[in-house]
């Protein structure tokens, strides 16, 4: 194994289902590692295992040939994920938000105004995220990912709730990411249009 | 050696061993509470204070101290199980507890009866063994209460782990403090330190109460055990080959 | 990108930047704060109610009629300790975060004592000249509760991390944290009786400030490791 992040023999069993079994992965700078499969096969179960949230029946994620249990704290500083639920509070604002978000992970040196802008929520600063629609949310999220200073996006159904622009905008910066040689984990149930190396890993 | 331990501490090999395991724990204990009544109730003299009231610290004693001995087992086999992910340690667990809410039980009912003659109440809030049994019993009621919430086995198990952990770091703060309390108050116990010695014919019954309802508790905990890891392996092949058994899973 | 070093910040950063969210959340939804404030001092309206008001009794069970009442009112507040975090998903963020968890636990502790434990201690002695309670007493009975505010906080984050997401209420949590709450009520009513009862007060004091220390270093560890399992 020399893969960045890879896999081996992972089984989860949740309750009385086994959910995968088995499974293994390599993922490399630049490359994508797509998880496939239609609700309910697993798949945020697998992510919430990558990032070491859910204990395993048998088998272990590396991090640099390292097992990932070994050295959660490190693991956890060259990731950020982007989860179904925002992780966001409703009730502070953008700004408040992501300056608490600045404390939990390294940040990168970037103009935050550059971001929001991209992201078209600059003018949205101020209001409680409440007030915001579910995809203006989830471009908040996306904020807090391209803040985070980190190789490793674990992006769970990044698509959800966005506009076509905005599912393009994804497109566009996850395929930066990786050309800057970042690494990306992303779950979909359907069939998405990026242009790197995709490895696959079908639930 | 470590290969070989976890053999032992596997699940099918436990519930092959538990089964002949129990009759050793059983029959000797069964035994000598049989001594243990017969010389207790008819061998051993009247108590200068207490008269024939005394006689009911033959299940007091042991019951309170099993109450404690099964807490005992909770928190450590949670916190094997936590430590070495040991299955068999989180199945004590789960069996273990409703066993020592029962000696709880039986500890504070005795010591309740046991009150009516010597205080003239069936409860004394001044006394603090009692009143630590007491919270012992809520403890209890709180760890199967938590596992009983949670669906996911292995999530309960980990769960009440926890809490028996901080539980019985708890139990020691609760004695110190509820000594404290009653000691404020003028608290009266029913067995005083340095108080006169017990006869020889009043302690020999006495121990082997203990003895013998510890081999009972450890008979019943190994019976709780099995039972506890058939139902928890129920999906596996090793108990699907079990029941279809001709033999109907001996 | 993965070039450079980034910079993390330090476990300090992260206790008092999760105190700071929390009491901002708070001060956004001051209902929150205020609604166990109340309770406390319904709780205390309650008692002379129920026995009647004869100085006598008054003065003899306001000790342990405030401590009971700040209690409850604590526990009432404990269980959306960790709940909205849960469902908004942010406890995750924290979880997959680079910062010690425990340190997380303890920030959000702290932000809760701030915002329910200490005000309760600062009202306290409003109730307690209402039980009659003499000017120096009332001081031990701060006292006593400003320390065991800060346990029943640490004690209740365990309580509160064991019982996220399980919807079963505060029943739960009730019968999970009120034995292990006992030894700080038992130690802080009585002190304030001794007290009141003009004796040797001390002891219990001392006993609340190491139960205090020792949930302080014992307590996070225990939260951080339920918060881990709860959210398998």
């Amino acid at each position: 194994m020399t893969a960045k992040l890879s896999a081996s023999e992972l089984t989860l069993i949740r309750g009385e289902t086994c959910l995968f079994q088995d499974l293994g992965f390599a993922l490399n700078p630049g490359e994508l590692l797509l998880l496939e499969g239609q609700n309910g096969s697993g798949k945020t179960s697998l992510m919430r295992s990558i990032a070491g949230l859910l204990s395993l029946e048998t088998g272990e994620i590396f991090w640099n040939d390292e097992p990932v249990s070994r050295q959660r704290q490190e693991f956890h500083g060259s990731l950020v994920w982007l989860a179904h639920r925002t992780g966001l509070k409703g009730d502070l604002t953008l700004v408040e938000n992501l300056r608490f978000e600045g404390i939990l992970r390294p940040q990168a040196d970037v103009d935050q105004g550059a971001i929001f802008e991209r992201l078209e929520i600059s003018r949205l600063k101020s209001l409680p995220l409440r007030s915001l629609s579910a995809g203006q949310q989830r471009r908040v999220a996306l904020a807090r990912m391209l803040l985070a200073d980190v190789p490793l996006w674990l992006m769970d159904e990044p698509f959800t709730n966005l506009d076509r622009d905005g599912r393009k905008l994804v497109v566009q910066l996850v395929e930066e990411h990786l050309e800057a040689g970042g690494m990306c984990v992303m779950a979909a149930h359907q069939d998405i249009d990026i242009n790197a190396t995709i490895n696959r890993v079908a639930l | 050696m470590w290969k070989f331990f976890h053999h032992l501490t596997s699940p099918p090999h436990y519930y092959r061993v538990g089964a002949t395991l129990i009759p050793w724990l059983a029959i000797p204990g069964l035994a000598l509470i049989a001594y243990g009544t017969y010389a207790g109730l008819f061998l051993a003299s009247e108590d200068y204070q207490q008269g024939d009231a005394f006689r009911i610290i033959y299940v007091h004693v042991p019951a309170a101290y099993l109450s404690m001995l099964a807490y005992a087992f909770m928190a450590f086999g949670g916190g094997i199980g936590l430590i070495w992910r040991m299955k068999l340690a989180h199945a004590v667990g789960a069996a273990a507890a409703p066993l020592g809410a029962a000696f709880t039980f039986l500890a504070l009912v005795t010591g309740a009866i046991w009150g009516r003659p010597m205080w003239g109440t069936w409860w004394e809030w001044g006394d603090p063994r009692l009143t630590s049994e007491l919270i012992l019993l809520f403890l209890y009621f709180g760890y199967m209460a938590l596992r009983s919430s949670i669906d996911d086995t292995a999530k309960a198990d980990k769960a009440s782990a926890v809490l028996a952990l901080v539980g019985v770091v708890n139990v020691v703060i609760v004695h110190y403090s509820v000594e404290w309390w009653s000691s404020l108050h003028q608290g009266q116990t029913l067995f005083k330190k340095g108080g006169p010695g017990m006869d020889a014919d009043m302690l020999y019954p006495l121990l082997a109460m203990i003895f013998g309802f510890t081999l009972l508790f450890g008979a019943l905990l190994a019976r709780r055990i099995r039972t506890e890891v058939l139902f928890r392996e129920r999906r596996t092949r090793w108990v699907r080959e079990l029941v279809l058994a001709p033999e109907g899973g001996k | 990108m993965t070039s450079t070093n980034p910079q993390q910040p330090g476990i300090f950063a992260g206790l008092a930047a999760i105190a700071r969210r929390d009491i901002l959340l708070a001060w956004k939804r001051p209902g929150d704060v205020l609604n166990p404030l109340f309770f406390f001092a319904m709780v205390c309206t309650l008692f002379p109610l129920a026995v009647g008001p004869s100085a006598e009794q008054l003065i003899f069970s306001g000790p342990g009629v405030l401590w009971v009442a700040a209690l409850l009112a604590t526990l009432l507040s404990l269980n959306t300790l960790f709940m909205s975090d849960h469902e908004d998903g942010s406890l995750d963020q924290m979880l997959v975060s680079p910062q010690p968890l425990p340190v997380l636990a303890l920030g959000k502790t702290l932000a809760h004592w701030l915002i329910s434990g200490l005000p309760l201690v600062l009202i306290s002695p409003l109730l307690a000249l209402t039980y009659r309670m003499p000017g120096d007493v009332v001081g031990v009975l701060m006292l006593t509760l400003l320390l065991g505010t800060i346990c029943l906080s640490l004690l209740g984050s365990i309580g509160a991390a064991l019982t996220v997401g399980l919807h079963t209420g505060t029943a739960l949590l009730s019968l999970l944290i009120l034995p292990l709450a006992m030894p700080v009520l038992l130690l802080g009513a009585n002190t304030v009786s001794l007290a009141a009862g003009n004796d040797i007060y001390a002891t219990g004091i001392w006993a609340l400030g190491a139960y205090a220390v020792a949930a302080l270093s014992l307590a996070p560890y225990a939260t951080a490791a339920a918060l881990r399992i709860s959210s398998e």
